[in-house]
């Protein structure tokens, strides 16, 4: 085997055919992308360079700015979301339920696996007013209180949008913690309690700094899953009301296919790229760190 | 390793590699043609939200366009609408685009397509295919006022816009047609003083609410008043431009579109006006085809009326002044246009006409060449006002580019639930202009 891998040959051609494939559908992309970014025009009048006409473009334009800053706003907010209920849901499995997890497990899994246009959907009509109230307009109204057009403002289409996408996702960070946590040697639990740590502590000083790298994998899993939120928002309010709730994904779609405008699309693809690219080595960066320390 | 093993085995893997790369070759190439000379058949690409125009079409290809048919069998392909100008983008891209198709969301994708020699031109081709008299001449003018002067589409639709109204609710609340804006505001008023809502209109498709402040706009500024914005001798943040939004955010403030009218689809707008549940509602003459339908009309036919935008006081536009669309464009391609799609293309404009009218009760540009009888009292008053109409205008995106109609769609409802100020709602959908 060993003489097999050292082989620069052999690595060559167990490698090679992969790396064709790999190169051919994401990296030539990728760099024909980027390619874009200095044209602009369509596949039917053709493209033409245009500098860093794209770029300055970019820079000044409120609707990029808007996008950004709610791709931020989105992603931080539901990172926090998702990873605090997931493990939240994950301690209450190992610790409060145990054995009997199994149901709750499956039942906050659920959301996971439906359709996200399924879960938009339903989570439209929950929240709509018109024609007829939804389930929650209907309990307001019958506390007493006026009915709210959740989707006419971009503040409270924000809000329906975290509840559903951590609503949807909590069950698999549950999941994936809930991994994490069973690892957890009993032994160490055990002569924690017997030292006297309970409750609160006890999380606070064994589970929290055990469980850090599987914390700090959902972390990195989540905010580039939701820096890159394109589906969720599409199916509940299309970037609406105006573009209220528009994130940097779909302004890229739009501006590339439904505005035609390619080069451009492809800068605020870039832009993305860049993004996400920073946000994982400073989590990356922050989490070398705490594995160090602990 | 002996020498000659060795080399036997680099031969198989170079020979292997070789077909592996083969093999992806004929999986990407996929079976797409990129030339469209010569076409098999006539294959009409539509959208699947208008059923129709390809049902029409099916009618004519078994009866008065056989003959033609035989010739090109007729393919009908679709595509949901909000796709439509990906897929066409697409298909020109590769030089692929099919006989006919519906041209795209907004004119200017159809401009694009001329420009670039994807479309065929249809006013020379219905010359010599003896057709050209079969168009009537406001849809004519209609077509060439949204494309530039050019005849890049037929008018497999030909609506004109209005408000239809309750008369029942009218009548019962002693309300007289309104003729001004100011007596529309007091017809609103006294239906939201008895409970009726006075519009309804749909805020998540955004244009119905547009609509108004285009209708506001050429009635207080004349006919003109979209084309100056678009050649850019005026701007919507103009004061005057501005006031039509203040009008029509004022109608929003005072709730006269209901609850949540963000969230109100088209049809759930249809079906409140339908069910008598509003007095008004802002809509096109393809809307009568739901009227005419005893299954969604509950108010009856007999009681639905039809008005135009009302005058506005001082204005300089006049109320004969209809605005009017044709649909979804539908236009032919360049490439695969030959004598039998031309055959196609007289028989069409010879026969659609009475077949959209007869079987379908829509409205087409097309002459109607056997008489058809009208489904209620009033498709005869939308039909005598289109064929007595002397001079029409556009609507509000109508010469806007894609994504300035975009804009100008998605951000409307926030204009009537007060989220957006009318100077903002101009400025937004301004900028979206002036970026391309």
């Amino acid at each position: 085997m060993h003489r097999v891998l050292g082989d620069r040959r052999a690595i060559t051609i167990l490698l090679g055919p992969a790396l064709l494939v790999y190169s051919l559908i994401m990296l030539v992309p990728m760099v024909w992308s980027l390619g874009y970014s200095f044209t602009e025009g369509n596949s039917i009048e053709g493209f033409t360079g245009n500098g860093l006409d794209n770029f300055s473009r970019l820079l000044d334009d409120p609707a990029v700015h808007d996008a950004l800053w709610f791709t931020l706003k989105y992603a931080v907010v539901v990172t926090a979301g998702q990873v605090v209920a997931g493990y939240l849901l994950a301690l209450l499995y190992v610790f409060f339920l145990k054995k009997a997890s199994a149901p709750v497990r499956t039942l906050a899994f659920f959301p996971v696996v439906l359709p996200t246009v399924a879960v938009g959907l339903l989570f439209q009509k929950l929240f709509q007013v018109a024609p007829q109230p939804g389930p929650v307009n209907s309990l307001l109204n019958a506390f007493g209180f006026e009915s709210v057009d959740f989707f006419g403002s971009a503040g409270s289409a924000f809000w329906v949008l975290i509840i559903m996408d951590i609503w949807r996702s909590m069950g698999f960070y549950a999941v994936l913690l809930f991994a994490g946590l069973v690892d957890i040697p009993d032994e160490v639990l055990e002569s924690a309690r017997l030292d006297g740590a309970s409750g609160p502590r006890l999380i606070r000083h064994i589970v929290l700094p055990l469980s850090m790298p599987v914390l700090m994998s959902s972390l990195i899993f989540s905010i580039n899953g939701t820096l890159k939120v394109f589906d969720s928002v599409v199916a509940l309010t299309n970037g609406g009301p105006g573009n209220g709730t528009t994130p940097l994904t779909l302004y890229m779609f739009q501006s590339s296919f439904t505005y035609s405008e390619y080069g451009y699309g492809s800068t605020i693809a870039l832009l993305l790229t860049v993004v996400c690219l920073l946000v994982s080595l400073a989590v990356y960066r922050v989490s070398r760190r705490d594995n160090t320390e602990s | 390793m002996p020498h000659r093993m060795l080399r036997a085995r680099r031969l198989t893997l170079v020979s292997a590699g070789a077909m592996s790369m083969a093999l992806l070759a004929t999986a990407c190439g996929g079976g797409g043609g990129g030339t469209s000379a010569a076409p098999k058949d006539f294959t009409y690409l539509g959208v699947t939200e208008n059923t129709t125009t390809r049902t029409a079409l099916a009618t004519l290809s078994e009866g008065s366009c056989k003959a033609e048919n035989d010739a090109l069998p007729l393919k009908t392909e679709t595509v949901p609408q909000a796709q439509l100008d990906q897929k066409l983008q697409l298909l020109a891209g590769q030089d692929a685009l099919p006989a006919q198709f519906a041209a795209g969301n907004a004119p200017a994708l159809t401009k694009q397509l001329a420009k670039s020699g994807k479309v065929a031109d249809i006013e020379l081709e219905l010359k010599r295919y003896g057709a050209l008299d079969q168009l009537e001449p406001a849809a004519v003018s209609t077509i060439k006022a949204l494309y530039g002067g050019k005849l890049m589409a037929l008018p497999y639709e030909y609506n004109i816009e209005g408000f239809f109204y309750n008369k029942k609710l009218f009548e019962e609340n002693g309300i007289a047609v309104p003729g001004t804006w100011d007596e529309l505001l007091a017809a609103a008023d006294e239906l939201d003083a008895k409970g009726v809502q006075p519009f309804s209109a749909s805020g998540a498709q955004g244009w119905p609410l547009t609509r108004l402040i285009s209708g506001y706009l050429y009635r207080s500024l004349g006919p003109d008043a979209l084309e100056k914005v678009a050649d850019g001798s005026a701007e919507l943040t103009d004061p005057e431009y501005v006031k039509a939004a203040e009008e029509v955010a004022a109608l929003g403030k005072k709730g006269y579109f209901g609850k949540g009218v963000g969230s109100i689809d088209y049809d759930t707008a249809m079906n409140q006006f339908l069910t008598g549940r509003s007095g008004m509602f802002y809509m096109g003459s393809w809307a009568l085809a739901n009227i005419a339908d005893p299954e969604q009309n509950k108010v009856g036919a007999e009681n639905v009326g039809f008005m135009p935008f009302p005058a506005v006081k001082g204005g300089a536009g006049s109320i004969d002044q209809y605005p009017s669309n044709i649909g979804l464009a539908v236009t032919f391609g360049s490439k695969t246009f030959n004598d039998k799609t031309g055959d196609w293309l007289g028989c069409i404009s010879k026969n659609y006409g009475s077949t959209a009218l007869k079987d379908h009760g829509a409205i087409s540009g097309f002459k109607v060449n056997t008489p058809v009888e009208d489904a209620n009292e009033v498709t005869t008053t939308v039909r005598k006002t289109i064929s007595s109409s002397q001079q029409n205008v556009l609507w509000f995106e109508a010469l806007f580019s894609t994504k300035a109609t975009t804009v100008s769609n998605t951000t409307a409802a926030g204009l009537v639930n007060g989220s957006v100020s009318p100077q903002q709602f101009m400025e937004t959908v301004q900028a979206a202009l002036g970026g391309r």
